[in-house]
């Protein structure tokens, strides 16, 4: 039972929560919303930022799973490092993100003056949102892969290699499968967080529709001149990120 | 399990709570004789106005200034949508008429009472080997204008209209320019640092943009008058500012000849009063 004094609390707060994300949809009228679906600002944004999110997911993943599986079975020394510097961009200000980004990346950046031989510039390309976007998601994959991989019980893995399974084959067949649940949630945090990018964005990749202008910069644009376009892709994003908590939810739910 | 999380909880909003008494008793005992004027401010008057604000301080005790630097276009969103705001400074007059048809300037003060002029920007190594307008149609340019949207934006489009307009330029060179443009930012504040880094190579910005520090990282090209766009940016009270006496005052030191020396400093052209 919950005493009077936490229920108050508990509406107060949920309130304070919910008034502004309501108030998004207060402010347009459905047609007005579906007029501005059809825009090409908002139409660019859209496929931009899920061609982006589904690219920076699938790195994340090809990359996070190996690291992931490693500091979750092997103990070497520097692991405590390699885990803090991968959780460094949960609690990194976008900002800090995209300054430091573009000073590696940048056309006189540390490797970026040598790729600017090349002729390869990372700034200004849809190249440089998907850096921005992976740099600041692989957190929240990694470390839910890392905490389902520690949750898979050390048995079977031993039983696999007691039966002659190569160590490749007993994280394929057994252990990657035992963490499924806990690796699509992980996966789906890392391409909602990814969507939701901004701040790294704006700094590193700059701000042009069609090429770098994601969901969030489209946002932040228009609202400079027309409020409806930024009121309707807010409502996307609020749906989308419902979405994404409800279906980690279930996924979740159904393994444990 | 359960109770220790809801003691976490009250424990929380109980720290919330006394955070926001403390924050509330610090504001009161403040002077009760002064004033905050809270100043909106265009973008591209960061530099002047952080100096005018200071110096007008020194002479008036009784008084804070308290600036917000943005976009004009997202500082009149703000007031529309209901910011504590004693006075609005805007790059263009058309944010400034906007407001003052909804009502909320106080119309007698609004007044024009600065110029501002586009130029050309590089930086000081200049990569691209950028001397003129002439030179932006290139192919391979990296050039950075704002957004339709905001102010200097806006005017450089109609700069590369007028060009576009002119036989020795033409169409085509405008299509060229604008597609060299890798990136349109929405406030000029976040312009000279993409050409310090080197990431740009050439940006439209006002003339005023590039203060004299910017100027051991990047060259200012002016821009022939022909073509260029002379931007004027009004100033006025809000109708629903406390402070209307503090604002006058304000307004006045800005157009006195302190405030024009120090605006004079940055680049613009004050307009007399």
């Amino acid at each position: 039972m919950l005493s009077l004094f936490t229920t108050v609390l508990l509406v107060i707060f949920l309130l304070f929560i919910t008034l502004p994300v309501v108030s998004l949809f207060l402010r347009i009228s459905p047609e007005a919303f579906f007029h501005s679906l059809t825009e090409p600002v908002v139409l660019d944004a859209l496929s931009l930022s899920f061609v982006t999110a589904t690219v920076s997911t699938v790195i994340v993943v090809l990359f996070g799973t190996p690291l992931a599986l490693v500091n979750a079975r092997r103990d070497y020394t520097g692991r405590e490092l390699v885990d803090t510097l991968t959780d460094l961009p949960i609690v990194l200000p976008p900002a800090v993100a995209g300054l430091a980004l573009l000073m590696a990346f940048g056309r006189r950046g540390v490797i970026g003056q040598y790729l600017d031989i090349f002729g390869i510039h990372i700034g200004f390309t849809t190249t440089a949102v998907i850096l921005a976007q992976v740099f600041v998601a692989s957190p929240f994959y990694i470390r839910q892969a890392r905490a389902s991989f520690e949750a898979v019980d050390r048995l079977y893995e031993d039983a696999a290699r007691t039966l002659g399974a190569s160590p490749g084959a007993v994280a394929l067949r057994i252990t990657i499968p035992l963490a499924w649940g806990g690796l699509v949630s992980g996966a789906i945090l890392s391409f909602a967080r990814a969507l939701g990018e901004f701040g790294a964005t704006i700094m590193f990749a700059g701000n042009f529709q069609g090429r770098t202008q994601t969901m969030p910069l489209a946002i932040y644009t228009t609202m400079q001149g027309d409020m409806n376009a930024a009121i309707s892709l807010s409502i996307i994003l609020v749906v989308i990120s419902f979405a994404v908590i409800s279906a980690v939810k279930v996924v979740t739910r159904r393994r444990y | 399990m359960k109770t220790s999380t809801s003691a976490t909880l009250v424990a929380i909003c109980l720290l919330v709570i006394a955070g926001l008494l403390v924050a509330g008793c610090t504001t009161t005992t403040e002077t009760p004789e002064q004033t905050t004027l809270t100043v909106f401010t265009a973008a591209s008057l960061t530099g002047a106005f952080t100096d005018i604000g200071k110096a007008y301080e020194a002479q008036n005790e009784n008084v804070k200034v308290d600036f917000v630097f943005d976009g004009s276009q997202t500082l009149r969103t703000q007031i529309e949508q209901g910011a504590n705001v004693d006075i609005f400074v805007s790059a263009s007059t058309k944010h400034m008429k906007a407001l003052q048809d909804g009502g909320f300037m106080d119309n007698s003060t609004v007044a024009p009472f600065l110029g501002n002029s586009l130029a050309l920007v590089v930086p000081v190594d200049n990569p691209a080997t950028i001397n003129g307008l002439a030179d932006l149609n290139r192919s391979g340019v990296k050039l950075v204008i704002g957004t339709k949207d905001v102010p200097f934006g806006d005017y450089t489009r109609q700069m590369f209209e007028k060009m576009a307009a002119d036989p020795a330029y033409g169409p085509a060179y405008k299509d060229a320019v604008m597609k060299n443009v890798v990136s349109e930012e929405t406030a000029v504040s976040s312009v000279v640092p993409k050409l310090a880094l080197g990431e740009a190579d050439a940006a439209i910005v006002y003339k005023s943009d590039v203060s004299k520090d910017d100027l051991t990282k990047v060259t200012r090209i002016e821009i022939p008058a022909q073509y260029n766009v002379v931007a004027t940016y009004p100033l006025g009270i809000l109708a629903e500012s406390p402070s209307k006496a503090e604002a006058e005052s304000f307004i006045a030191f800005v157009r006195g000849p302190d405030g024009s020396a120090i605006l004079t400093e940055y680049g613009f052209d004050p307009i007399p009063a």
